[in-house]
C-alpha cells in the first residue's frame, strides 16, 4: 500500500477572455500534414517507389525501359559481382577515399583550429573558406577544367609550371603518371574543407575553457599537448561525423569525375559507371537497379562498420 | 472535459491555415509536373502540340533556325527543346516516358527499335526513297523498315594547315605511318602536331578499324574488330598517342575547331560542320584528308556521320509528328538546304540536294564531299550502345595504357558477343 499523497492537483491558469479555445490533437495533427504532407509525399514519391521500383528491376531484364520485362532472378547482380569495370569502379573509390577523406579531416580541422584562433576578422575569415561550399560542383570542375588545369601552355598550372622552366603537363589527359588525380582531388578539397571547418569550428566552440585551464594548472603546455589531450579526444562525436560523412560523400562521387574526366575505364567511381549503364546511352536498367542496391548495401556496411570502430553515439559523446 | 471540443465553425485563421496548406500541396504537386518540353493548352487553339528535341549545335544561328522551321509549321504547335551538354542521356530518359519527346534527332541503334521507341517511317519517305543515299538508308533500316530520316550528313576527317606542312617540307599523310611520322616532324615547343581529341583519340577507333579491312559488326552480325590487322591499326593509334606529338587537355574538344584555329596543333581531326569556322579563322590555308590506309593493303577511311528525325513511339501524336517530319524534311527543300550550307557545312542526305549545294563544288568542302563520297561508312544499326561502351573501353586500355591489344580486343568481344547472343539469338 502506497503510503505516498496524491500530488496536489495544479490549478489551471484562467482563460483569459476573449482568448482562443485550444484546438487540441485534431488542430495540432492537422496542422502537423498541412507542413509535414506535402514533404512526406515528396519522400514517398521520389525517395522510397524508386528504390522500391529499383530493388524490383534488378531481378528483371529491363533495357531501353523502367517496366519489368523478363524474370532473370539473382543473375543481375552475380553480373555486376563478376562485371570487372564495376569492381574497378569500386577500386577507383577506395583510392579517391585514401586521398580525399584523411586530407579534408587533417585539413578542415586545421583551418578550424587556425580561424578559430584569429581574433579578429574570425566571421571574414569562416565565410571566406565556406564560400566555396556555396558553389555548384559542376561549375567548379569546368573552372578547373578549362582554366587552371587545361593541358596547353596557357593554363594556370602550365604558366606556374613555365615560370620554373618545367614542360606543361596533359593534367587531365595523362594516365602514367595519373597526373588526374591532383585536380580531381583538389576540386573536392575546395568546394568542401569549408563545410568540415564550419563543423569542427562549432565542436571547437562547444569545448569548455575550464578544461584548459585546468590543464594549465596542472603543468600543461600550450599547443601539442593540449590538442593532444583535451581538444582532440573532445573533438570525437564531430570527428566521427566528418569521417562519416566524407566516406559516404566519397562515395557519391560524381560531378567531378564526369566533368573532368569524363567516362573514362581507369577512374570511374561506381555512381559515374552506374549512370552509364543505367542513365546513360546504355539504358540496362536492370544491371544498373542491381548496381546501385549492391553500392548502397557496401555503403550502409561500411557505414555500420565505421560506427563500430568509432563508437559513434555512445553515451557521453 | 473531453481532449478537444468540437469545432464552432471555420475561422479566418483556420481558413487561411488550410488552404495556405492546400496552395503550398498544389504548388508542390505542380512543381513534381516538370516541364516536357511540350507547350501548354493555351495558345496552342485546337492544334497539336508537339515537342521537338535537337542537341546544341555548336554553330550560330541554329537555333534560331530550328526555332524559325517550329515557327512556319502550321498544322501542328511546336515547341523545341534545345539540349546543351549530354544529349544522350538526356534523351535516353526522355524515351522512356511518354513525356519525351515527340520527334527528335538520334542516330538509331536496334535497342530502340526492339524496345518500340521509334515508329517506321516507310510511308512518308517512300516517295523520296531513291534520293537517299544507300548508306543513309542503311543506317536507319532494320528488318526492312526505315525508322529515321536523315537530316544531315556529317563527315569526319582530318584537316591540316597546308602552310605548316609545306614549312616542315612534307606532304599530306597517305599512311597510318606517315601520319604518325608527320605529328612528329609538325611539332615544336609551341605547336603539336595533331588534335584527336582529349581523350587521346577514341573518335579514331572507327576509321581506324576500317582502315584495315575490319569492320565493327560483320554482315552476319559477328564481331568484325577481331583480327590482327585490327590489332595492329589499334596499337598504331597507341603508337601516336605515346609519340608526345599529339595534343592533349585542350579548353574545346576536338568537335570544336577552337584547336587548330588557335595554332596549338598543325592537323586535326574533326568535321565537315566546322569548315566555315576554319576558313574564317585560317582562310585559304586549310587542307584536307580522309584518315590514312593501314598500310598498302588498306584503304583511307572517313566517318560518315550526321543526324538523323526520328519520331517517338510514345507520342500520343504519332501521326502529326510523323506529318512534321515530312514536311520538315522531306518537303521543305529550302528549310533543308538553309538547315545543312547555312551555319556549319554539312552534306545534304538527299542527292538531287546535294548536286546543287553550291557552297560545297569548290575548294576544302568539295574535297571533304569527294572524301565522304569515296571512303565514307556510316553506322552500323545492330552496333548498341553497350557494344560501343565496351569498344571504347577496350580503346582507352590500348591508346592510354598501352595494354596488349590482342587482350583487349577478346575482353570486348565477349561483351559485344553477350549482347550479339541477346538481340539476334
Amino acid at each position: 500500500m502506497s503510503t505516498r499523497t496524491a500530488p496536489a492537483p495544479v490549478p489551471r491558469a484562467p482563460a483569459r477572455k476573449g482568448a482562443r479555445r485550444p484546438k487540441g490533437i485534431a488542430g495540432n495533427t492537422l496542422s502537423f500534414w498541412l507542413f509535414v504532407g506535402p514533404f512526406v509525399v515528396g519522400l514517398l514519391v521520389f525517395s522510397y517507389v524508386p528504390i522500391i521500383w529499383s530493388l524490383i528491376l534488378s531481378f528483371f531484364e529491363a533495357y531501353n525501359t523502367v517496366t519489368p520485362s523478363k524474370f532473370v532472378g539473382v543473375s543481375n547482380y552475380v553480373d555486376m559481382l563478376t562485371d570487372r569495370n564495376f569492381l574497378s569502379s569500386l577500386g577507383t573509390f577506395t583510392l579517391f577515399a585514401i586521398f580525399i577523406v584523411p586530407l579534408t579531416f587533417v585539413l578542415s580541422l586545421a583551418l578550424a583550429l587556425l580561424v578559430n584562433q584569429v581574433k579578429i576578422a574570425r566571421a571574414f575569415f569562416r565565410s571566406v573558406f565556406f564560400l566555396p561550399t556555396a558553389c555548384s560542383y559542376v561549375v567548379a570542375s569546368l573552372i578547373w577544367r578549362l582554366s587552371i588545369f587545361n593541358g596547353v601552355r596557357f593554363g594556370l598550372a602550365n604558366t606556374i609550371l613555365d615560370w620554373f622552366g618545367i614542360d606543361g603537363i596533359a593534367w587531365l589527359s595523362t594516365v602514367d603518371p595519373p597526373w588526374y588525380w591532383i585536380p580531381i582531388v583538389s576540386v573536392r578539397l575546395w568546394l568542401q574543407l569549408g563545410f568540415y571547418m564550419i563543423l569542427f569550428i562549432a565542436g571547437l566552440q562547444r569545448i569548455s575553457p575550464t578544461l584548459y585551464e585546468a590543464a594549465y594548472v596542472d603543468g600543461a603546455k600550450p599547443g601539442w599537448q593540449t590538442f593532444r589531450y583535451i581538444t582532440l579526444p573532445q573533438l570525437r562525436a564531430t570527428s566521427v561525423a566528418v569521417l562519416i560523412l566524407n566516406l559516404i560523400a566519397a562515395y557519391q562521387a560524381f560531378d567531378e569525375f564526369y566533368n573532368l574526366i569524363g567516362n573514362v575505364n581507369f577512374a570511374r567511381p561506381p555512381l559515374v559507371y552506374l549512370y552509364g549503364i543505367s542513365l546513360g546511352t546504355i539504358q540496362d536498367l536492370g544491371h544498373g537497379s542491381a548496381g546501385a542496391l549492391i553500392l548502397a548495401v557496401i555503403i550502409m556496411l561500411v557505414t555500420l562498420l565505421q560506427n563500430k570502430i568509432f563508437g559513434f553515439g555512445k553515451a557521453g559523446d | 472535459m473531453p481532449a478537444h471540443l468540437p469545432s464552432a465553425g471555420m475561422s479566418r485563421r483556420d481558413l487561411l491555415k488550410r488552404t495556405g496548406g492546400l496552395a503550398a500541396l498544389a504548388a508542390f504537386t505542380a512543381a513534381c509536373g516538370g516541364n516536357t518540353g511540350r507547350p501548354s493548352d493555351s495558345g496552342g487553339g485546337n492544334k497539336v502540340n508537339l515537342s521537338q528535341w535537337y542537341h546544341q549545335y555548336g554553330e550560330t544561328g541554329t537555333k534560331e533556325a530550328a526555332l524559325k522551321y517550329a515557327k512556319a509549321y502550321t498544322d501542328a504547335s511546336v515547341s523545341v527543346q534545345w539540349t546543351p551538354g549530354d544529349y544522350g542521356s538526356k534523351l535516353s530518359s526522355g524515351l522512356l516516358s511518354n513525356k519525351g519527346p515527340d520527334v527528335f534527332e538520334s542516330q538509331l541503334n536496334i535497342g530502340m527499335v526492339k524496345s518500340n521507341q521509334v515508329v517506321p517511317l516507310d510511308d512518308i519517305i517512300a516517295e523520296v526513297k531513291d534520293d537517299f543515299q544507300p548508306g543513309d538508308l542503311a543506317t536507319n533500316t532494320v528488318d526492312g523498315k526505315v525508322y529515321g530520316i536523315r537530316m544531315i550528313v556529317d563527315p569526319q576527317v582530318i584537316y591540316y594547315r597546308k602552310s605548316l606542312l609545306d614549312k616542315a617540307g612534307i606532304k599530306p599523310p597517305e599512311t597510318i605511318d606517315d601520319l604518325i611520322a608527320a605529328a612528329k616532324e609538325l611539332t615544336t615547343n609551341k605547336v603539336k602536331g595533331i588534335f584527336v581529341g582529349n581523350d587521346g583519340g577514341l573518335a579514331l577507333g572507327g576509321p581506324a578499324l576500317w582502315s584495315s579491312g575490319g569492320s565493327y559488326l560483320t554482315d552476319d552480325h559477328k564481331p568484325g574488330f577481331t583480327g590482327e590487322r585490327a590489332a595492329q591499326a589499334f596499337s598504331k593509334l597507341h603508337e601516336l598517342y605515346a609519340s608526345k606529338s599529339v595534343l592533349l587537355g585542350s579548353p574545346t574538344d576536338w568537335t570544336d575547331p577552337g584547336a587548330i584555329n588557335q595554332n596549338l596543333c598543325a592537323m586535326q581531326w574533326i568535321g565537315m560542320w566546322a569548315v566555315p569556322g576554319m576558313q574564317k579563322a585560317l582562310g585559304d590555308d586549310l587542307g584536307v584528308i580522309a584518315f590514312p590506309a593501314l598500310d598498302a593493303q588498306g584503304k583511307p577511311a572517313v566517318y560518315s556521320g550526321g543526324w538523323t528525325q526520328f519520331v517517338s513511339a510514345k507520342s500520343p501524336n504519332v501521326d502529326a509528328a510523323k506529318k512534321l517530319v515530312k514536311w520538315l524534311w522531306i518537303d521543305k527543300q529550302d528549310f533543308q538546304e538553309d538547315w545543312s550550307l547555312n551555319y556549319g557545312f554539312h552534306i545534304p542526305p538527299r542527292k538531287s540536294l546535294a548536286a546543287k549545294a553550291a557552297k560545297l563544288q569548290n575548294g576544302v568542302a568539295a574535297d571533304t564531299v569527294k572524301l565522304n563520297a569515296d571512303y565514307g561508312h556510316t553506322d552500323n544499326p545492330a552496333w548498341t550502345p553497350k557494344m560501343g561502351t565496351a569498344f571504347g573501353d577496350m580503346l582507352t586500355n590500348i591508346i592510354r595504357k598501352g595494354a596488349d591489344p590482342a587482350g583487349e580486343i577478346s575482353k570486348a568481344e565477349k561483351t559485344v558477343n553477350a549482347e550479339l547472343s541477346r538481340l539476334f539469338g
